[in-house]
């Protein structure tokens, strides 16, 4: 939020500053959702940087770059989802069933590569209006309702994908015709030669980097932002003063489904290949990182900087634990622990928040 | 909200774009707010039955620009009834409701906000982890700019909050923290502002001091009053006359779904109101019931003593 002084100077009187000493900018930063989760960041990578050679170096960044980026174009668009009250597990397989689509399409049937990224485009759409619809209008919990889309996702980007070429997965699309031009887009990366170590940054960072500035313009600065603020933290009060609750909470599930897909297409024109099981066993990698990012389970609080961070902290562990020459699987139990440790310090910043000051 | 079917009220119908189907002035004030005095509401022998079940019958009563009427009664007596007829969100059965001297059915709370008439109930409508302002315009947000680009107009938002606070007497720290950061009754406040910045030229007020202390209660009666001095008709539901007496006009009471009589405030003494209120009969036996459980010398049974003594 803004830190801007909002009344006229005239007004301020005396008595105003006096009240207001105790809130300055300082504690107003500190009031942020996204606090903690820069905080842990910067000491986890203070950590790996000190106690290991290679997490610094240009080459060894790239790798757990790329992790965050991936992982954080999805946090951010679950993280909105929280913040407007609800959740989405059909996010990571929806990551594989788009790119299997786009890859289907283009080397089964030899369509046109942006006609088929678009398909897949509008079939995420689709997905995510039906989830949408489905909560809304059967008044269950999203958590069950995307359950049930997951799994019928999963089973279907296996089954179909077997049925139509005979494997589980999309290979040699690099001799697809108009292969290169989708990967200009979504598959390309620039190297930077820094004193003879090479740092690797994929589209998929920028693509990140994007997501992240828009959701936050869009949640601090635009209607639809406030809305889903509203619609996350009382659905009742929001739809008594006007805010279009249905449109909001559909289009959140939208946004989602597009942000998978999003995903689906950097992964399907970085690598030439796509799994049927993409993406599986990954949505709750995004809900821990925006609750590490200090969105509330409970919905209407949370920041898109904040699900970014920590995608940032899961891509740092992740890799950081390989160069330290942990077992790997050490990953998770540390995520466990984070999880748990970020929920209750969020339950403490909202009581402290509705607490009568 | 339902906009459908509004059998006598065409007037909504054109002015269906704002959130609250309100027009909203730059200068935030109400269009015209008629001449202190005026009746904006008045009802005659309104009732409301539910299939075989009455629950109010043969109401009446006025709403004056700039007074406050209150409407008193115990739990069951029939005020969210009435409240309801007047929010537009259940039909009367019988009597006659005139708004602006023309008799009027409203089916959707979105025609009687049409016509000016506010309700604030007792949720509030806020939500409460987001700041003061962001409540203050939720619905109705002001923008700048050009899509894609338009965004929430902030600085201006923020200005606008903080100023019609200040007109209500609201004296805020800071429009940015939370709203439930407020108190109880600074709360009420905000929802107050709220309606009457949107247009409001009546405001319902469904038991606005109920979940508040002493000290609440009174913060509260001061911004009814200075809603009241704005020139705007209040209508104050309450269950306590202690509340009702010092900023009412003109006091209705209920019972039962039926109305016990419509007075202005030179034909009621608080007492006369405390006592009718209670019923004579049962305040007396109340009063010599805490005579016995709590001695004839405690305060309390002393004061009831006293008013049913002075009715």
């Amino acid at each position: 939020m803004s830190t801007s002084t909002a009344a006229p100077a005239g007004e301020q009187e005396p008595a105003a500053d006096e009240r207001l000493a105790g809130s300055h900018r300082s504690a107003r930063i500190l009031r942020r959702p996204e606090v903690g989760a820069a905080v842990a960041a910067l000491a986890i990578f203070t950590f790996f940087a000190v106690t290991t050679d290679a997490f610094v170096t240009p080459s060894g960044a790239s790798t757990w770059i790329l992790t965050s980026s991936t992982v954080g174009i999805m946090a951010v668009a679950v993280a909105l989802l929280m913040i407007g009250g609800e959740f989405d597990l059909s996010a990571g397989a929806m990551w594989g069933t788009t790119g299997l689509t786009t890859g289907i399409l283009m080397s089964e049937y030899q369509m046109n590569v942006w006609v088929a990224v678009l398909f897949s485009l509008a079939v995420a759409v689709v997905i995510g209006v039906i989830n949408g619809v489905l909560v809304m209008r059967t008044g269950l919990p999203s958590f069950i309702v995307t359950l049930g889309t997951f799994f019928v996702l999963q089973g279907v980007n296996l089954a179909v994908t077997k049925i139509i070429i005979n494997q589980v997965s999309v290979t040699g699309l690099q001799d697809v015709d108009g292969y290169t031009a989708g990967q200009q887009l979504f598959g390309s990366f620039v190297k930077l030669d820094i004193g003879g170590s090479i740092l690797t940054i994929y589209a998929v960072t920028f693509w990140w980097l994007l997501v992240t500035a828009v959701a936050t313009w869009v949640l601090l600065r635009t209607r639809v932002g406030n809305w889903i603020f509203a619609v996350g933290g009382a659905q009742v009060s929001a739809r008594q003063v006007g805010v279009p609750v249905f449109a909001t909470k559909v289009g959140l599930f939208v946004t989602t489904s597009v942000a998978g897909w999003l995903v689906g297409m950097l992964a399907l024109f970085k690598t030439t290949t796509v799994q049927s099981t993409t993406g599986v066993g990954q949505e709750f990698i995004f809900i821990i990182c925006a609750v590490v990012g200090g969105c509330l389970l409970t919905g209407g609080y949370g920041s898109a900087v904040g699900a970014a961070l920590g995608a940032l902290i899961f891509g740092m562990v992740g890799q950081g634990i390989v160069y330290e020459g942990w077992d790997s699987d050490w990953l998770y139990a540390f995520l466990g622990v984070m999880l748990l440790g970020a929920v209750l310090v969020n339950n403490w910043v909202k009581s402290r928040a509705e607490a009568v000051r | 909200m339902s906009t459908q079917n509004e059998p006598v009220d065409n007037a909504a119908d054109g002015d269906l774009g704002g959130a609250k189907g309100l027009s909203r002035t730059p200068s935030g004030h109400a269009p015209e707010l008629p001449a202190v005095g005026e009746t904006l509401i008045e009802v005659r022998d309104i009732g409301k039955s539910y299939g075989s079940v009455i629950a109010l019958r043969d109401v009446t009563t006025s709403v004056r620009a700039g007074e406050v009427t209150c409407v008193l009664g115990d739990n069951g007596a029939g005020k969210s009834t009435f409240i309801k007829i007047l929010a537009g969100a259940h039909e009367h059965s019988t009597g006659e409701f005139v708004v602006d001297g023309v008799s009027r059915h409203m089916s959707s709370p979105r025609a009687a906000l049409a016509l000016g008439i506010a309700t604030v109930y007792q949720d509030l409508a806020v939500v409460p982890l987001m700041p003061v302002w962001r409540n203050f315009f939720l619905g109705s947000e002001l923008t700048k700019g050009v899509p894609p680009l338009r965004r929430l107009d902030v600085g201006a938002m923020k200005a606008t909050t903080k100023a019609e606070l200040e007109a209500m007497g609201i004296d805020l720290r800071d429009v940015d923290q939370p709203i439930g950061t407020l108190s109880g009754g600074e709360r009420q406040c905000v929802a107050i502002a709220r309606a009457v910045y949107f247009g409001a030229r009546v405001l319902i007020l469904d038991e606005p001091t109920a979940a508040l202390g002493v000290r609440q209660s009174g913060v509260v009666l001061k911004y009814i009053a200075r809603a009241r001095d704005r020139g705007l008709g209040v209508v104050f539901i309450t269950h306590n006359p202690h509340h009702a007496y010092p900023v009412g006009d003109r006091f209705m009471l209920l019972r039962r779904g039926r109305s016990m009589g419509d007075f202005p405030k030179g034909e009621m003494t608080l007492d006369e109101l405390v006592a009718m209120m209670a019923g004579g009969a049962e305040l007396e036996a109340l009063s010599h019931e805490l005579a016995r459980s709590m001695g004839e010398d405690s305060d309390v049974a002393k004061q009831m003593a006293a008013e049913v003594r002075h009715p």
